[in-house]
């Protein structure tokens, strides 16, 4: 086998374990019916001291009877889908590292290799997240779903791994494209978050005017608090602006040294310059007032709608300085 | 009538400032900052979909060529100058105002409150989000020295009935990034500004062996900023020494070229390559690009030879280029100088680096000059170079052709390779000597750039501190009845203030049990 062979192999191993992780979590999500309870407890007050203990036979008790799967079977799959989260991540840091090894460069050199390194970043990210404690394991349904989504669309613009054109010769590949890359993976992460929030507020407010709760909204139940999502939504987007920013102002110091000049508004810099642009709209929506404040979510998810586009779109259909390095 | 007048005057002014005063107000206002934002990145985009002047000049043309009923109309909206339009101006613009105006105002509240005490509790601190009466005492000095250590600013008020309060503050250092990040913005675009009206370039397509000076007579394009003296430019020559292309698979993974430079009498030599510009006295020379000269020799029909060496334009990746050889004074007789009729010659050629003669294609799929051919029509007549009008020197002029001034001489392409020649029935003939390289040189000289890297750099210092640190204050009150009372309050989102809070009151009263007492309404029923 030879090293693009086994880099190859790793991803695809790399897919199926993610997918396996999403269906865990997804056991884990519908089943656990201690979730919602003990999120509301966790807000309403905080003294609740005996609930983290995993026994917990008073919980239990008020699972549903017709329930196909214990909730302690339920937790246990949830357990066995953040294993294989790690497992996944470990596969796909591994088949970047045996490219590596195998074309001697820096890993981002096409339109591949780079939603690969998104998919890693926001990976990492998430587990980040969950071993912090910030995010409920069970969520990762959500994350994993996305990156399986990520990492199949990739495929679609698989590139033969292979040398680097000159201009992409460059120590700033390293630092723009890494920067780039980070930022990118970190948002997904808002993205998704940001989303969840949509989903439990909608929830939240057809559950208080007592109208019927549908599709999607309805798997928004086992949420936690639309409040802490909407938290998480902002400082995951506060941690990745300053990092998308240094990503642009690297991309123009290379473009400085590449093309000659370090802002040409080809597409690919329009479309950043546009993205950052509604990142920091995200940021002013939140402090401008409440009307605004409601709408930020929705702007956190235009910013990543210009970030994918920028990703694909732009590389596929405009022709610009960036076009060369390869679908 | 003048009487009546009179009182009205102050009445409409005031109005007049009124209405002045609510639209500055409107303009500085967070929405409006964010309205603007949202459309500043809506106006950006066509930008990408159009064709730009100041990116192609020749796309542009051929958007017209391709929509000549559209292409006028969108031009009339500055479609192909969307970021100098006055419509994307003005967008920026009033952001710029918004900034600067909610920069200033916010500038002297904070530099009021940087020099302020730390404003005393509240009387009932009990009101505040964090509050904790601690069951034992707690000594000043210690407080103070735990609020120092941890670098809080601090403000000591004895009152007359016996109460003290230290009153602490942390985060400034958030307004202060936050400043900073948006007064830089403004910086950038001051850069930005300098650089359009002060920069200018130029392109140059540089054979091997050959040099050229820098002056706009030199450049085969070029542009300058309002305020750019183009007498004025400074005086540096380049030589290109040789070019070197290195390939790997087919594809092209180094470009070298060897130059020396002279300038102010001093002269040195320098490995241009892509990603490492040579730096001539602020002034900076790229390489861009590069594609092959072709050299023939065409020998006319009294035997005299003319060697050319011509740049030939790629016209894909694996630089199929096209060029053209025109040889204006040929077939004169040198006995008698008197010119031939008929005798001007021109060739339109296509250079094809890697020529693959088992499929019927006559393109190569790679850049790399393994099998180099050129495919030749030749054409006798007027060449029409005479007539002052400026003309392409990669294609034989179609007029030219197209009135009949010009024969077409053979109706099929010839196809030669390196050392064989082309034969015309007049007995003259095309000779494919070799192929060199040329590069594609830039000169850019922008005195913005500097600005506008400081302004980034500045931007993002002030971004981290803007976004990472949160204001927050802490009180610390002993009460003339004994009780000691702490409270904290978040001037940002802050998670941890409660915790933050927790830890500071027992560093300062080690001897109190742990708080954790409320002492609102809502912990009475402990
Ligand atoms: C080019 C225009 C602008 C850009 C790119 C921009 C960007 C940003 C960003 C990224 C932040 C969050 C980071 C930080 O807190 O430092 C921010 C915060 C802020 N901006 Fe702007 N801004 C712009 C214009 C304005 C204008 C016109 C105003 C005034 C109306 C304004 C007022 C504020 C305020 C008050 C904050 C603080 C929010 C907080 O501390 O939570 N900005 N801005």
């Amino acid at each position: 086998m030879t090293g693009a062979e086994a880099a190859n192999a790793l991803f695809v191993a790399t897919i199926l374990v993610y997918a396996a992780a999403m269906f865990s979590y997804a056991v884990e999500y519908a089943f656990d019916k201690r979730a919602p309870k003990r999120a509301k407890a966790l807000v309403t007050a905080g003294r609740d001291a005996g609930h983290d203990s995993e026994a917990g036979a008073d919980l239990g008790a008020d699972a549903p009877t017709e329930a196909p799967i214990s909730p302690a079977a339920a937790r246990g799959a949830g357990r066995l889908g953040l294993i294989l989260t790690y497992l996944g991540t470990a596969a796909l840091g591994a088949s970047i590292v045996t490219r590596v090894i195998y074309t001697g460069r820096w890993p981002w050199g096409n339109m591949f290799e780079y939603t690969v390194g998104v998919a890693l970043a926001g990976m990492a990210t998430w587990l980040f997240l969950v071993s912090r404690g910030s995010v409920p394991r069970r969520l990762g349904l959500f994350a994993t779903f996305a990156v399986t989504m990520v990492l199949g669309t990739s495929v679609r613009v698989y590139t033969e791994a292979g040398p680097l054109v000159p201009a992409l010769d460059s120590y700033w590949i390293i630092i723009h494209v890494t920067a780039a890359i980070a930022a990118s993976g970190i948002l997904m992460i808002g993205c998704v978050f940001a989303i969840l929030h949509l989903l439990k507020r909608g929830h939240d407010r057809r559950v208080s005017d007592d109208r019927p709760v549908r599709f999607p909204l309805s798997i928004a139940e086992r949420l936690p608090d639309a409040n802490v999502l909407e938290r998480l939504t902002f400082k995951i987007h506060v941690f990745a602006f300053p990092l998308l920013t240094f990503g642009i102002i690297a991309g123009s110091v290379w473009a400085h040294l590449a093309w000659g000049r370090y802002w040409n508004w080809d597409p690919k810099e329009v479309w950043a310059f546009i993205a950052w642009v509604v990142y920091a709209a995200y940021l002013h929506a939140r402090v401008s007032g409440r009307s605004a404040k409601a709408n930020a979510p929705w702007i956190a998810i235009l910013g990543y709608a210009v970030m994918l586009f920028n990703l694909t779109a732009v590389n596929l259909v405009f022709p610009g300085l960036h076009s060369y390095a390869g679908v | 009538m003048t009487a009546t007048l009179t009182p009205r005057k102050p009445k409409a002014a005031k109005r007049l400032r009124a209405f002045w005063r609510r639209w500055w107000h409107q303009l500085t206002a967070m929405r409006t900052a964010l309205i603007l934002l949202l459309a500043l990145a809506l106006a950006a985009i066509p930008g990408s979909t159009f064709p730009q002047r100041s990116i192609s000049t020749v796309d542009v043309a051929g958007y017209f060529d391709e929509h000549p009923d559209l292409a006028p109309w969108l031009d009339r909206l500055w479609a192909f100058d969307v970021y100098t339009s006055p419509w994307f101006s003005a967008i920026y613009l009033l952001l710029m105002v918004s900034l600067a105006g909610c920069i200033v105002p916010r500038l002297a509240v904070h530099w009021r409150a940087l020099r302020a005490p730390v404003p005393d509790a509240p009387k009932r601190m009990s009101i505040l989000p964090h509050h904790r009466v601690l069951d034992g005492g707690a000594n000043q000095g210690r407080a103070r020295a735990v609020l120092k250590q941890r670098r809080w600013r601090t403000a000591v008020r004895e009152h007359e009935d016996g109460t003290v309060v230290i009153a602490a503050e942390k985060g400034y250092l958030r307004e202060t990034g936050n400043l900073l990040f948006h007064t830089s913005v403004i910086f950038i675009l001051v850069g930005v500004a300098v650089g359009s009206l002060m920069s200018w370039y130029g392109n140059r397509i540089l054979s091997e062996g050959k040099s050229y000076c820098n002056n706009l007579q030199q450049y085969d394009e070029y542009g300058l900023g309002a305020w750019v003296d183009e007498t004025a430019l400074p005086r540096f020559c380049v030589d290109l020494h040789a070019f070197d292309a290195e390939f790997t698979d087919g594809g092209p993974t180094a470009y070298d070229a060897d130059v020396t430079y002279e300038a102010e009498g001093e002269t040195g030599e320098y490995d241009l390559q892509v990603n490492h510009p040579l730096n001539i006295d602020g002034t900076n020379v790229f390489l861009i690009g590069h594609g092959y000269t072709a050299v023939v020799t065409y020998t006319d029909r009294y035997g005299q030879t003319q060697t050319l060496h011509q740049e030939f334009l790629s016209m894909d990746a694996a630089l199929n280029s096209e060029g053209a050889f025109k040889f204006p004074d040929a077939n004169v007789d040198p006995a008698t100088g008197t010119v031939d009729q008929d005798a001007e010659v021109g060739f339109d050629a296509i250079l094809v680096p890697t020529f693959d003669d088992s499929t019927p294609m006559l393109l190569g799929t790679e850049p790399e000059l393994n099998n180099p051919v050129l495919a030749l029509t030749a054409y006798t007549g007027d060449l029409g170079l005479g007539d002052g009008k400026p003309e392409s020197v990669y294609a034989v002029n179609e007029e030219q052709i197209a009135s009949g001034a010009l024969q077409q001489v053979n109706d099929e392409v010839e196809v030669i390779g390196v050392g064989d020649s082309m034969t015309l029935p007049d007995g003259t003939s095309l000779s494919f000597d070799g192929v060199e390289q040329y590069a594609v040189l830039q000169v850019r000289h922008d005195p913005g750039g500097p600005v506008v890297l400081a302004g980034a750099v500045l931007l993002l210092l002030g971004l981290l501190p803007g976004l990472a640190v949160r204001r927050r204050r802490y009180w610390i009150r002993w009460n003339p009845d004994g009780t000691v009372e702490t409270a904290g309050l978040n001037r940002n989102d802050f998670d941890g203030l409660d915790e933050e809070c927790d830890e500071l009151t027992a560093a300062i009263a080690p001897d109190s049990p742990p708080p954790g007492t409320h002492t609102d309404k809502s912990g009475s029923d402990q």
